[in-house]
This record gives structure tokens, C-alpha cells and sequence, in this order.
């Protein structure tokens, strides 16, 4: 079967890590369009990270069918930026292994980095940025892969909160404009709401799909006064939902 | 307030104003006043600070000279025990007039380089190989770290019987002698590499000698870069330990030489005089070449203090 580019695509997906340990992931399946932006909402131990390992290629499936057009590409809570390298260099190193030719790896890189909005940036050193314009640069390193599915594991979680927000925007932006298929592990339920088009809950030990809402995200509206109401309640509403899951384990 | 981050203090009205107020150039003004903000400021190192640290041993150099010269104004022991600073400069000094101090000090650095180039190229794979594979490691690991602690010396004996007095001796131990080091530094580098780092590597798409040459190599640079510097230390006692010994006229002469001749005349200026040789290409060595590189990889990392 072939799957359109950008589109990913999971069939009842189990996950354990020994075969007689605990199930991770059961029968977790999911369907995600090209450009879509959806988010995975669950608590500790909901195997969302694994499922996204699993969509990287990081991890192997015990029993289910990912289908992917080509390899996405994966973000982590860390920017993971090689440190001996500059913010270009990081960039272009992304640019080298994935064949780009070597004439066009600078520009292609300043481009990037102007995307991001951190042009200035070039010749600075991982350790010479705020943590906001190291995972800018992460960013940037990450759409210089030219892959259609990003991946992100709670990427603005170690942020703090004014850097987030711009982050918050920066990421909308830049889904906007390059078009690019975004899955998005969060624990943060306002940040899915505000972030994305779909919203899928995941239960804990095991971890499945337990209910998804869609986000209504029409362009005018976001800017709309009613809009952050709207967003509050559904954060509301799921948020409810997640604690109806998390006291289930209680004892 | 509704469970937001928990850190946020807008309230969600604000927050949807201040998002529908700003514009994209100015969200992109915005972001570069919080960069700047948030970019830690760095300060130029004075040049002075550089020149005394390159400078600042001499003052051990000159402490130690006076402290020599007064024992020797002291007459405690006679000048074929303890000979005067002027002594031993006066034997250096015979020794350039016979056309032996020079030729014998480059003779030896340029055994030594040329035994650590080729130390570094046999322990590189050998590290790598090592250092990623843990089956490999297991197997060979204890013998490796054994070479380390064996002295090379040991060898020396062996090493004439099979190679007699030649280049190949001295190089054979030179290289038993660096070779341990020098993967034993580039093995810790990469148990030290942050897990991270290779996952983000493994995202790249970095695989087989891409993956040594890009991520695994820079990655474990410090670790290395240690390694190296007591693999080039290892090379050079080894080096003067088997030129003490392996003496021919075969070889040409060499700082170790130098000194077994001033062994074997009785000469205890020229035997301090080839210490104090050996002593200054091993400081020279660790100043000019390691020191600055050591410099260099702390602060593109930001490690330095």
C-alpha cells in the first residue's frame, strides 16, 4: 500500500519491551493527513514517547503496521544540538547527511536560520544561545531534513513560560508556511488545544487512544476574542477526561 | 486559573489579546529583544592573562635555579655529585660544539612524532571499535587497560631480540607504550558521549563511518584529546627509555643517548644536562601543542570556567 507523503498512518500498534513484560502500547491506531497537526495528550507512562520513537524508526513495533511515504524526522525535549559545532554548522551537518551538495549547504543553512528568525546566529555556539534559540536552531536543523512528518516530543517543556509562548507561535508560524505533517507529544493540554487541529487522549498502563476532539482552527477565528473561551473550554474538558484516567490508577 | 503551564501569568483572555495583537515583524522584534535578554554575555580574555599564563612557569624555572646555585655556594657535595647550573651549561654547551645537542634532540622528537602519528593512527579504530561495541570490549578491554599499566620498558628487552638495534625496537615501544593510552582515552570519551547526542545523531540519519566521523569522533573529542596528550607522554618515556638503552651507532645519536654517554663517562653535567633537555621538549610539547588545543575544545564547548 503506499501511503501519500507527509500522511502516517498506525494499525493497531502493541508495544512491550520483554516479551512476558507489561504492554506499553496497545493496539494503538492512528491516522494522520499530510499538513495535519495533531497532538497526543496523556500522563506519565502512556507510552506516548514510545509511540513516537516507534514513528521515528527509534524503536520496533511488537506486533502492528506503521506506514510512513519516508522517514519523519524527531524532536526531543533537549535541542540536542552537537556542542563542538556552531548554530550553522549544526544546521548544515543536518543538510551534509542528508545529501545535500556542499555548494548549497551555507545558504540553504542561513535560510533556515532566518526562518527561525535567529539569522544573527550563524557563527554562535550552542552554549552561547538562550535554551528558546537553542530549540529554534533544533527546529530549523529539523526542517533542514526536508522530511514531511516532524515529530516532537515535548519540546517546549523545559522552557519557561514567556519563552514557550513565543515558541508557541514560532512553531504555528512555521507549520503555516512549510506545510509540514507536525505530531506532537505534549502533557500540557492547553498547549495541545492552542497548538493543534486534533487532540487524542491516551490512557495509561496501557497505553491507547481513548478519545480524540477536533480543534477548531480556522485562521480568522484564532485572533477572534470568543476564540480563547473556546480554547479554554475544551482544555477544560479534556483536561477532566485525563483526570478520570489518572484516577482510575489510584489505590 | 484554569491548569494552564502553572507559570503562565496571563490569563487566558490576555493572552489570546496579546497573540492577536502582534504582528509577524513585530512577534520577530519581540523574539530578538528576548534573545538578547537571554544570551548570556561573554567577556574577552585579556592578552595579558594569556601571556602569563604562557609565561608563568618560568617563575618555577628561575625558583628552582636559585634554590640549585645556593646549595651549590654551600659546597655540600662535591661537583661530580651535584654539579653547579654553570656546569651543566658548560656540558650543553660542549655538546652543541660537537654538533651532538641538536641533532640529538631532533633526532628524538622526530622519532617520538612520528611513533605517536603512528600510535594514533593503530589506537583510533582500535578505540572506536572498542568504545562502540560492548562484546568487543569485553574481550579485549582487560587486555588493553593491562598494556596500560605494563611499562613499556618491560619490552625492551624482547624488542632487541627481535628487531636487534634498530628503528624498529625503538618504535616498538614506543608504540606499546602510546597505543593503550591513546584508546583507553578515546574509549572513555565515547562511555561519555550523552546519550542525546547519539539519539539526535541516529535522527540525523548518521549511520556506519558517517556516524564515527561526525558524531562519535567530535563527540568524544575531550576523552580523546586527554588520551592523546598521555599517549604523546607515554611515547616520550618510552622513546628515552629505549634510546637509554638500545644504543648503536646505527640509530644516530638521541637525547637518551646522550645521556647513557654521560652515564658511561662519569659526567654528571651532561647527565643533568640531557634531563633537562628531555624535560624542556616534554613542557615545550605540552604548551605549544596540547595546552592551546585543550583550550580551544573547553571553550567552543563552554566548559570553560
Amino acid at each position: 500500500m503506499t501511503v501519500a507523503q507527509g500522511a502516517v498512518h498506525l494499525t493497531d500498534i502493541v508495544k512491550r519491551f520483554s516479551a512476558d513484560g507489561p504492554t506499553i502500547l496497545e493496539n494503538v491506531s492512528l491516522s494522520v493527513q499530510p499538513g495535519e497537526f495533531v497532538s497526543l495528550v496523556g500522563a506519565s507512562g502512556c507510552g506516548k514517547s514510545t509511540l513516537l520513537n516507534i514513528i521515528a524508526g527509534l524503536e520496533t513495533t511488537t506486533t502492528g503496521q506503521v506506514e510512513l511515504a519516508g522517514p519523519p524526522t524527531l524532536m526531543f525535549q533537549e535541542p540536542a544540538l552537537m556542542p563542538w559545532l556552531t548554530a550553522g554548522r549544526n544546521i548544515e551537518l543536518a543538510l551534509e547527511l542528508t545529501g545535500v551538495p556542499r555548494s548549497q549547504r551555507k545558504a540553504r543553512a542561513q535560510e533556515l536560520l532566518e526562518l527561525v528568525h535567529l539569522e544573527r546566529s550563524y557563527k554562535q555556539r550552542p552554549h552561547e544561545l538562550s535554551g528558546g534559540m537553542r530549540q529554534r536552531v533544533a527546529i530549523a536543523r529539523a526542517l533542514a531534513q526536508g522530511r514531511s512528518v516532524l515529530l516532537m516530543d515535548e519540546p517546549f517543556a523545559a522552557l519557561d513560560a514567556i519563552t514557550r509562548d513565543f515558541l508557541h507561535e514560532e512553531i504555528t508560524r512555521i507549520w503555516q508556511e512549510t506545510g509540514i505533517t507536525i505530531i506532537f507529544v505534549t502533557h500540557n493540554v492547553r498547549e495541545a488545544v492552542r497548538l493543534s487541529q486534533r487532540v487524542l487522549l491516551m490512557s495509561s498502563r496501557p497505553g491507547r487512544i481513548i478519545r480524540e476532539w477536533e480543534v477548531g482552527s480556522e485562521e480568522p477565528w484564532r485572533t477572534d476574542s470568543t476564540y480563547s473561551s473556546y480554547v479554554s473550554e475544551l482544555a477544560e474538558e479534556i483536561t477532566t477526561n485525563l483526570r478520570e484516567e489518572i484516577v482510575r490508577h489510584a489505590v | 486559573m484554569p491548569s494552564d503551564t502553572g507559570t503562565s501569568g496571563l490569563n487566558p483572555s490576555d493572552q489570546a489579546a496579546a497573540r492577536a495583537s502582534v504582528a509577524p515583524t513585530d512577534l520577530k522584534r519581540l523574539e530578538s529583544g528576548l534573545d538578547a535578554l537571554e544570551t548570556p554575555r561573554t567577556e574577552q580574555r585579556k592578552f595579558s592573562a594569556f601571556l602569563f599564563t604562557l609565561l608563568s612557569p618560568i617563575i618555577a624555572i628561575v625558583a628552582i635555579l636559585l634554590i640549585w646555585q645556593v646549595v651549590i655556594w654551600l659546597q655540600w657535595q662535591p661537583s661530580y655529585i651535584i654539579p653547579s647550573p654553570s656546569d651543566v651549561w658548560t656540558a650543553l654547551g660542549k655538546q652543541v660544539e660537537a654538533e651532538i645537542l641538536w641533532q640529538a634532540t631532533f633526532n628524538s622528537i622526530s622519532r617520538a612524532i612520528k611513533g605517536f602519528i603512528l600510535a594514533l593512527i593503530i589506537a583510533t579504530p582500535i578505540g572506536v571499535a572498542l568504545g562502540l561495541n560492548r562484546t568487543l570490549r569485553s574481550i579485549f578491554g582487560p587486555i588493553l587497560t593491562g598494556l596500560q599499566q605494563l611499562p613499556s620498558v618491560a619490552w625492551v628487552p624482547a624488542a632487541i631480540i627481535w628487531f636487534g638495534l634498530s628503528d624498529a625496537t625503538i618504535y616498538t615501544v614506543v608504540l606499546l607504550g602510546a597505543v593503550p593510552s591513546i584508546a583507553n582515552g578515546l574509549i572513555s570519551g565515547i562511555d561519555q558521549i550523552p546519550s542525546i547526542i547519539l539519539r539526535a545523531g541516529q535522527v540525523l540519519g548518521a549511520r556506519g563511518l558517517d556516524r564515527v566521523r561526525h558524531i562519535v569522533l567530535p563527540a568524544a573529542w575531550p576523552g580523546y584529546l586527554a588520551g592523546l596528550e598521555q599517549g604523546w607522554a607515554f611515547a616520550w618515556r618510552s622513546l628515552m627509555a629505549a634510546e637509554l638503552i638500545a644504543v648503536s651507532p646505527a640509530l644516530g645519536p638521541g637525547l637518551g643517548q646522550m645521556l647513557d654517554n654521560g652515564r658511561s663517562l662519569g659526567d654528571m653535567a651532561l647527565i643533568i644536562g640531557s634531563i633537562f633537555m628531555i624535560l624542556a621538549v616534554g613542557v615545550l610539547v605540552e604548551r605549544i601543542v596540547f595546552a592551546p588545543l585543550r583550550r580551544r575544545t573547553l571553550m567552543n564547548r563552554g566548559l570553560l570556567r
